[in-house]
């Protein structure tokens, strides 16, 4: 068995209060609770603040690119299937930066995890609207309010169909830290959009506020029914549902590539039989 | 003169011209004749004017010709457009419709021998009766395409060939392009640069590559498709150049020895990931086939102008290797090298090449699968001192490279400067430390570079420095004019960088006169010696129309060089 402390103690470049605590723990807890040792974790990470928690945990480590983690993580992944493969990163690297790979990745459906650390500003550049800021929301850089609506990411995930789409709350690590483990385990892209407060640059979207607005969704949400996944996806507002809203089974990206069937690529020699053969097709 | 025919197949695209061209080189190729295949196209599906070039006879040829001996017009656009570049012989192959009232002209009445989606078909029988190939080889060639799944389309193609044969035995006089002899040659492998690029990397390892389509790079990426499977080999098609490259990089940190192919409009979407390879210490292959810019500049055109990018690109300091193959066989020689030197500094490390030799087409002695060395990724995780170190500080610059996942080490990468154990560090002694590191991985670059090639010896009253693709035409001038009783060589580069002067500087003192032939408007090749060795290189040709060089087009400018000078 795998025990919280093996995955380490780090000290942080977080400030006191951030959100990030809670969701750090909850991943820990997570990955115990899944039963994995930290060699057979991966974790791909862009840039930001929230980019940085993989290095305050002890497993593998790729932290690539702001905007850059999924593209990484899906090569890792169908380099080495075996691996458990978890994407992390903020709302702005995320959804923003990395937004194209983000329908991509969705579109793709690989057996990995997708934590974004949604915070709803930009926090290591010190304070700008992020795509998932409130329109009107104040700033050094938009003085005038946020111009553009906000991206709501669980909605469009759920609309594309995407195998497992959760919400968390940084506040909430129990809960959290149970949604991570659910979808660990998912066979598909899963993603878990966490509910941050940022303590030094979102003064709206407060501890105060998230515990105002978050509820736990009920037994009486069904996951496997995509018009009830969307309503509770788009209840965005005064009431904003926590939980598993959408989850299904689809084939996986990977079990498509038939080479893959023969184990990581990283371990399969070169055939000289083969090539003798590849050569014969030009002949 | 040894046998040297130039035949010159044009039409639009849609009209199947290419398919034609194909099933005659190999029908050629596998009767033993040397042949010179190039293509010229259009960006669009249908359309345009395209040609599919072969010059065939007892060769080698490495370069494409400029005049025609033998005409093939699919379409009246044809005849207009190269009526000026025919040899005094040469036969004009063209539909009656629009057949022009020039001597050697053969007027067909394609109408009468078949519907006209098989019109193609029938010139390629006219073809190999004008040249006097045997009908079984084109037939067996046409079967190979259609094979067993289109038999209904077997039935026409041979129908209108042998009508077209036939009517070709009744009214096409004697004339001089009969090939001499038909005697089946050794197997060869008839090859484009792509091609030999794709085989290359499989034979070096290859197990991923992430691309998004761009010409003139995509056929890398198709031959691969073509053998993915057979030869283990993880394709995946990205929403985006940037996430291309992050994906190879990804794959190639977790084990997989990774490429990426694309051109300069896609390559200049890479550079932060270039920059990611560096800093993360993660091999990288990076084909780059140039086309001419800036932005989508001339889609299907050839160009020499992407060295300057290609050598800066990606942001910071760090060791890298450009390879730029002047031939079909370099081309998969130095994609296995290109490959091994990646992994061996783990660092990124590039393949320039450009449409003129990705869409060439030469017949090449069969490579030996016995010979390869495939690239193994990583280090052994037994041989590394614990705790491991992803960075550990070395007198060489190489950390253990061990993949994650594959044993119970904890690998760490960062894209920020980091400390030894790969977690992000604002030391300022760490950053000097790292920077150091990483640079001193030059080394292992230099130490394997690959000295330019002289053809033709030293102290020659006239040398021609060339690189990558411009290799062929550059020896077929130099060995023009060494025919003539001239005292010349060349001097070609298959790596640009690192350059190691001392292996070419007593080369180009030496010689009387020295020229850079180079496919671009600013010479930056020649200004990159001179940067590296101290030596400005007098003499310049450029070329930056789109096309490639010829022997014919290097012969013409050396002459105006010569009477600049004369008169100066």
């Amino acid at each position: 068995m795998t025990s919280i402390e093996e995955y380490g103690k780090y000290e942080t470049a977080w400030c006191p209060g951030c959100g990030n605590f809670g969701i750090l723990n909850s991943l820990k807890k997570a990955l115990v609770a899944c039963g994995l040792a930290p060699h057979q974790v991966l974790l791909v990470s862009g840039i930001g603040q929230a980019a940085k928690t993989p290095h305050y945990l002890k497993t593998n480590v790729f932290n690539g690119l702001h905007g850059r983690s999924l593209p990484a993580a899906i090569g890792a992944k169908l380099a080495n299937p075996g691996l458990t493969v978890i994407a992390e990163s903020g709302d702005g690297c995320m959804y923003g930066e990395g937004g194209n790979h983000f329908l991509a990745a969705l579109r793709r459906n690989l057996n990995l995890t997708i934590l974004a650390h949604d915070n709803r500003v930009y926090g290591l550049t010190k304070g700008q609207a992020s795509p998932t800021s409130e329109q009107g929301f104040v700033t050094k850089t938009q003085p005038h309010g946020a111009f553009a609506a906000p991206f709501n990411p669980v909605a469009v995930a759920v609309t594309m169909g995407a195998s497992f789409v959760a919400r968390g709350y940084a506040g909430m690590p129990e809960h959290l830290a149970g949604l991570i483990a659910q979808a660990i385990k998912h066979r598909g892209t899963a993603l878990v959009d966490i509910m941050q407060p940022c303590v030094s640059f979102n003064k709206v979207n407060t501890y105060k506020w998230y515990k105002e607005h978050c509820y736990e969704l009920g037994d009486a949400h069904d996951p496997a029914d995509h018009a009830q996944a969307l309503r509770a996806a788009l209840e965005f507002g005064e009431r904003i549902p926590l939980g598993v809203i959408y989850k299904i089974e689809k084939p996986l990206f990977e079990e498509q590539f038939a080479v893959l069937k023969n184990g990581p690529p990283a371990r399969q020699e070169v055939s000289q039989e083969a090539l003798r053969q590849v050569m014969q097709h030009y002949v | 003169m040894p046998l040297d025919i130039h035949l010159l197949i044009g039409g639009e695209a849609g009209q199947g011209l290419v398919t034609i061209g194909q099933l005659l080189s190999k029908a050629l190729v596998r009767a033993g004749y040397e042949v010179f295949v190039s293509q010229s196209y259009h960006s669009r599906i249908r359309g345009g004017h395209n040609t599919f070039a072969i010059r065939l006879g007892e060769g080698p040829f490495f370069a494409p010709r400029e005049s025609i001996d033998i005409l093939v017009a699919l379409n009246a656009e044809t005849v207009e457009l190269h009526r000026g570049q025919l040899t005094g012989q040469a036969r004009l192959i063209a539909d009656s419709a629009f057949a022009p009232d020039l001597p050697g002209t053969i007027s067909v009445p394609f109408a009468e021998l078949g519907p006209e989606r098989l019109w193609n078909t029938a010139a390629l029988a006219l073809l190999g009766q004008i040249l006097g190939l045997p009908s079984d080889a084109l037939y067996q060639a046409v079967e190979a395409m259609l094979g067993k799944k289109h038999p209904e389309a077997l039935t026409e193609n041979r129908e209108i060939m042998e009508k077209s044969r036939e009517w070709a035995v009744a009214h096409v006089p004697q004339h001089g392009f009969m090939l001499p002899g038909w005697t089946p040659a050794t197997a060869r492998l008839l090859l484009n640069g792509n091609q030999a690029i794709a085989l290359g990397a499989l034979a070096g390892g290859l197990k991923f590559c992430a691309f998004y389509p761009m010409t003139p790079a995509t056929s890398i990426v198709l031959e691969l498709i073509t053998h993915a499977e057979a030869m283990g080999c993880v394709l995946e098609q990205a929403e985006d150049e940037i996430a291309a490259i992050n994906m190879a990089i990804g794959a190639s940190f977790a084990g997989a020895i990774s490429m990426v192919a694309t051109s300069g409009g896609g390559f200049a979407l890479m550079a932060e990931g270039v920059s990611l390879a560096a800093m993360t210490e993660t091999p990288v292959l990076i084909a780059v086939a140039q086309r001419p810019g800036p932005a989508t500049g001339m889609p299907t055109r050839t160009e020499q102008g992407d060295l300057e990018f290609v050598l800066h690109a990606g942001h910071g300091e760090y060791p890298r290797a450009i390879f730029a193959p002047g031939s079909i066989e370099a081309c998969y020689q130095l994609t296995q090298k290109a490959l091994a030197m990646a992994e061996r500094s783990q660092s990124p490390v590039f393949l320039l090449t450009d449409q003129f030799l990705a869409d060439s087409s030469r017949p090449v002695a069969p490579f030996d699968p016995a010979a390869i060395v495939p690239v193994r990724a990583g280090d052994e995780p037994d041989a590394v001192p614990t705790p491991y170190q992803r960075y550990r500080l070395t007198e060489n610059g190489l950390s253990p490279r061990l993949l994650p996942g594959l044993s119970t080490h904890l690998v760490v990468a960062d894209s920020d400067e980091h400390d030894e154990d790969g977690h992000i560090s604002e030391d300022h002694g760490v950053r000097v430390a790292m920077v150091e590191k990483r640079l001193r991985k030059l080394d292992i670059l230099k130490q394997e570079v690959i000295a330019p090639s002289l053809d033709g010896g030293k102290g020659a009253d006239l040398l021609l420095v060339c690189w990558g693709s411009s290799q062929g035409p550059v020896l077929e001038a130099a060995a023009v004019l060494r025919g003539q009783g001239s005292s010349v060589a060349s001097l070609h580069f298959s790596q640009v960088w690192p350059l190691v002067p001392p292996q070419f500087i007593d080369i180009l003192q030496g010689a009387k006169e020295v020229v850079c032939v180079e496919g671009n408007a600013t010479g930056q090749f020649a200004r990159l010696i001179q940067r590296e060795a101290g030596f400005a290189i007098p003499g310049r040709i450029a070329r930056y129309d789109g096309l490639p060089f010829t022997a014919r087009y290097i012969l013409k400018r050396l002459e105006s060089l010569a009477a600049v000078e004369v008169r100066a």
